[in-house]
């Protein structure tokens, strides 16, 4: 079945190839059974791609070792879950999977907005040439078809990707970085066909939520999969990898502010459409150093020569927009100005740059070792310190303004409104900051301070709804619970933002606790000795040893307890993966869901002797990590909820062009 | 030629063959259309006027909104109230003008009105 797949990805080649050429001259010459036919073969590429998809899938599923892909991937003894997850464990797989992602994004996207033939004449190619570069890439480059005499077994995947985390985390992040292409190509389409209105927002707003949600979880399942499968006892390590997903995160988070501003104010024009070329291109390149294996990753399981290919394209991009974005200025021009330093559409512009200077600091962390190498020839890694430093710098006065924004009008705010409205959550921030110096949480400066603005922002949020709440009763005279719906149901989107606000406290929370005031403590441990930690005393009782489907499991049995109370039976330990020739450390977590502190211990060391060396941690409010990314997607899935009476004016006021000459 | 492969080579033309019918539909359907009935519709400059004036007045209807929500909560002060509520009256009146006055061209002209 490989030549099928081979000429189902020949085909979405020639699609694109023709979508990308019939596209650009329909839309030049507006030829419009042209434009329909450029617009069918994005369709018909969708379909092409999911043939090649389904080949590949069957493949792996039928231990087709034939396929080079499938030998070096999969085994007879992987288990279903990870066999289908292989699907993006290797380099040609993921390409073909945000292929996949890509085409379905398009076809769905030109199909929901046809009606706006003009800009979609124009979207079309662009779309269209993403398309060809990554159907090219498989094509030509890195095939998933290639064949080979098949060998009695393959070599399997990768044990650390054999975590239900990292089985979820791939496709979340690609169906994010993928979905800010469609964004791209509205804006560059919106562009080329001189429109300089606010269409192509109204058209990706959903689609960039969509896409900045999925990011967002995905790294979140990325953080779980570290925390459970590395075992080094963290979740976030300023990885590059890490890194590439969280760049076109914060440009898009950037992005969905300061679009407000652009709808609200008809600002920022320029500022937004370059935001989403930034997050585009951020995509692009998370996807070139994951798969280029261009700097050394734990999260990157490949080497290989696409590298240039991915930063040629990445050019090409860039230049490319600059220069339309150039060419279209006047139609970009904003006829308002901002009125005061002091008002809502001010902080918006506070917090985008903020996340732009956060963006390219890390960008520049991130690239330093190869700029380094190409001048000195040597890589120099910019560590921890660099990225917490201007994480400090930068994203300490972004918790700030979450809670300061939603407290200030628009236009313009008096210093003597503004005082009001920040008394209850400013007393709210200074109570919480002095009780927990009080309680000795001072000696963590970044960490008081994280706790003291997350409060600002909380009772800020509470507040709003406070006052929101009782606004729409005096209007409606509804109850409190009817009201608050109400409210709710009528700003979707302010209050969506609030929740994803919440859950932006909750990571902080999270991430200041855990990290700055966890407890550590290492030890040799003989059968039946004890280990005390942050108030558990830990003893190891014994070791066990059994096999499960691919792997052998050695794990050592650790009673915890507190205050003279066994509270769980905890087996960190090892893995062994004979057909991979692997070894894995398994650590042990027990969650207290009710403080949200985890016990954490690692087995680093096990001797045949049947002495263990231990590793635990205690890391209080770490559960507020993985708390965080519900409240989040709440929230992103209120933003996005669709509302029928916005949806019937907009329809109102992007009318079909033609129409009025048509009627 | 094993089985395996010829069932490829059938698929790999039947997707093919799908592929050209369904890029070539638009010209199939319409196969004798006239070169001025095959054009892409683009907005007539009254188009774009109206447009950039709904939103203009939609952006000051909106700011309108939650000025009046903001201030019934209390997040806005009756000074800023007063001293933001005129300009956005007058922006919102001025769209509201500016659309009916180009209603009335276009009814002139024979062109219904944008809502």
């Amino acid at each position: 079945m490989a030549e099928l797949g081979r000429a189902a990805l020949v085909v979405c080649l020639g699609l694109s190839a023709y979508a990308l050429l019939a596209g650009v001259l329909a839309a030049r010459h507006g030829r419009r059974r042209l434009a329909l036919s450029a617009r069918n073969a994005v369709v018909a590429s969708f379909l092409a791609a999911l043939v090649a998809s389904g080949v590949l899938l069957a493949a792996l599923l039928g231990r087709d070792f034939s396929n080079s892909y499938v030998a070096s991937y999969t085994s007879t003894k992987l288990p279903f879950q990870y066999t289908v997850s292989a699907f993006w464990g290797g380099q040609e797989g993921s390409l073909l999977f945000w292929l996949l992602v890509l085409t379905g994004y398009s076809a769905f996207a030109v199909l929901l907005n046809r009606r706006h033939e003009d800009v979609i004449a124009w979207t079309v190619p662009v779309l269209a040439a993403v398309q060809l570069f990554f159907s090219l890439l498989l094509v030509a480059v890195a095939s998933p078809f290639a064949t080979q005499p098949p060998p009695l077994e393959g070599r399997g995947l990768n044990p650390s990707l054999q975590n239900p985390y990292m089985a979820a985390h791939p496709p979340f992040l690609y169906l994010g970085f993928v979905g800010l292409t469609v964004p791209f190509a509205f804006a560059v389409g919106a562009l080329l066909a001189r429109r300089g209105d606010e269409l192509w927002i109204v058209l990706t707003r959903r689609w960039t939520l969509a896409a900045w949600t999925f990011l967002g979880v995905g790294q979140l399942l990325g953080a779980k999969w570290a925390y459970e499968e590395i075992g080094w006892g963290g979740y976030y390590g300023w990885d590059p990898v890490e890194n590439a997903a969280l760049m076109p995160w914060l440009a898009a988070t950037a992005y969905l502010h300061s679009v407000m501003v652009q709808e609200k104010k008809g600002m920022l024009k320029v500022w937004n459409v370059s935001l989403v070329t930034l997050a585009f291109a951020l995509s692009l390149f998370g996807t070139f150093l994951t798969r280029s294996g261009v700097v050394n990753s734990i999260h990157s399981f490949t080497q290989s020569s696409i590298g240039s290919w991915f930063l040629g394209f990445i050019v090409l991009v860039v230049v490319f927009s600059i220069g339309l974005i150039l060419r279209r200025l006047p139609l970009l021009r904003a006829r308002t100005r901002l009125e005061s330093p002091v008002s809502r559409e001010a902080a918006f512009l506070y917090n985008n740059l903020l996340l732009v200077a956060l963006t390219l600091t890390i960008l520049w962390g991130v690239v330093f070792p190869l700029v380094s190498e190409a001048a000195r020839g040597e890589a120099v890694t910019v560590g921890r310190p660099y990225y917490n430093f201007f994480l400090r710098v930068f994203g300490l006065p972004l918790l700030l303004l979450m809670g300061l924004g939603p407290l200030v009008a628009w236009r313009r705010a008096s210093l003597r409104s503004l005082a009001r409205a920040l008394a209850w959550p400013g007393a709210a921030a200074i109570a919480t900051g002095a009780l927990l110096v009080a309680l000795g949480a001072g000696s963590y400066v970044p960490g008081l301070v994280a706790y003291t603005f997350s409060a600002f922002v909380l009772a800020s949020i509470a507040v709003e709804v406070v006052k929101g709440t009782q606004a729409r009763r005096a209007v409606s005279g509804a109850g409190w619970g009817q009201a608050l719906v109400e409210l709710v149901g009528r700003n979707r989107r302010r209050y969506g933002g609030y929740v994803v606000h919440a859950a932006v406290v909750l990571l902080a929370i999270g991430v200041a606790s855990s990290s700055g005031y966890q407890t550590v403590r290492e030890g040799r441990l003989r059968p039946g000795q004890s280990l005390a930690v942050g108030g558990y005393e830990l003893r190891y009782q014994g070791l066990t040893r059994r096999w499960v489907e691919n792997r052998r499991e050695d794990r050592v049995l650790v009673a915890a307890s507190r205050d003279g109370k066994e509270v769980a039976l905890l087996r960190p330990g090892k893995n062994r993966y004979p057909v991979e020739a692997f070894f894995s450390t398994e650590v042990a977590i027990r969650t207290d869901w009710l403080t949200g502190e985890d016990l954490y211990v690692v087995a680093d060391q096990i001797d045949a002797d049947g002495t263990v060396y231990l590793k635990v941690f205690v890391m209080p409010l770490v559960s507020l990590i993985w708390l965080s990314g519900a409240v989040f997607v709440a929230g992103s899935l209120l933003a996005m909820w669709p509302d029928r009476r916005e949806a019937r004016r907009l329809a109102q006021r992007y009318v079909q062009p033609g129409a009025l000459a048509r009627a | 030629m094993t089985d395996v492969d010829l069932g490829s080579l059938i698929g790999g033309a039947l997707l093919a063959a799908a592929a050209v019918v369904l890029v070539a539909f638009p010209f199939l359907r319409e196969p004798d259309l006239p070169p001025e009935r095959d054009t892409l519709a683009h907005l007539t400059p009254l188009e774009r006027r109206r447009l950039e004036l709904a939103e203009r007045r939609d952006r000051a209807l909106a700011a309108l909104k939650e000025l009046e929500l903001d201030h019934r909560a209390g997040k806005i002060s009756d000074e800023d109230y007063r001293f933001l509520v005129g300009p956005l009256r007058q922006e919102a009146a001025a769209a509201l003008r500016a659309l009916e006055a180009e209603a009335g061209l276009g009814r002139k002209a024979g062109v219904p009105a944008a809502r």
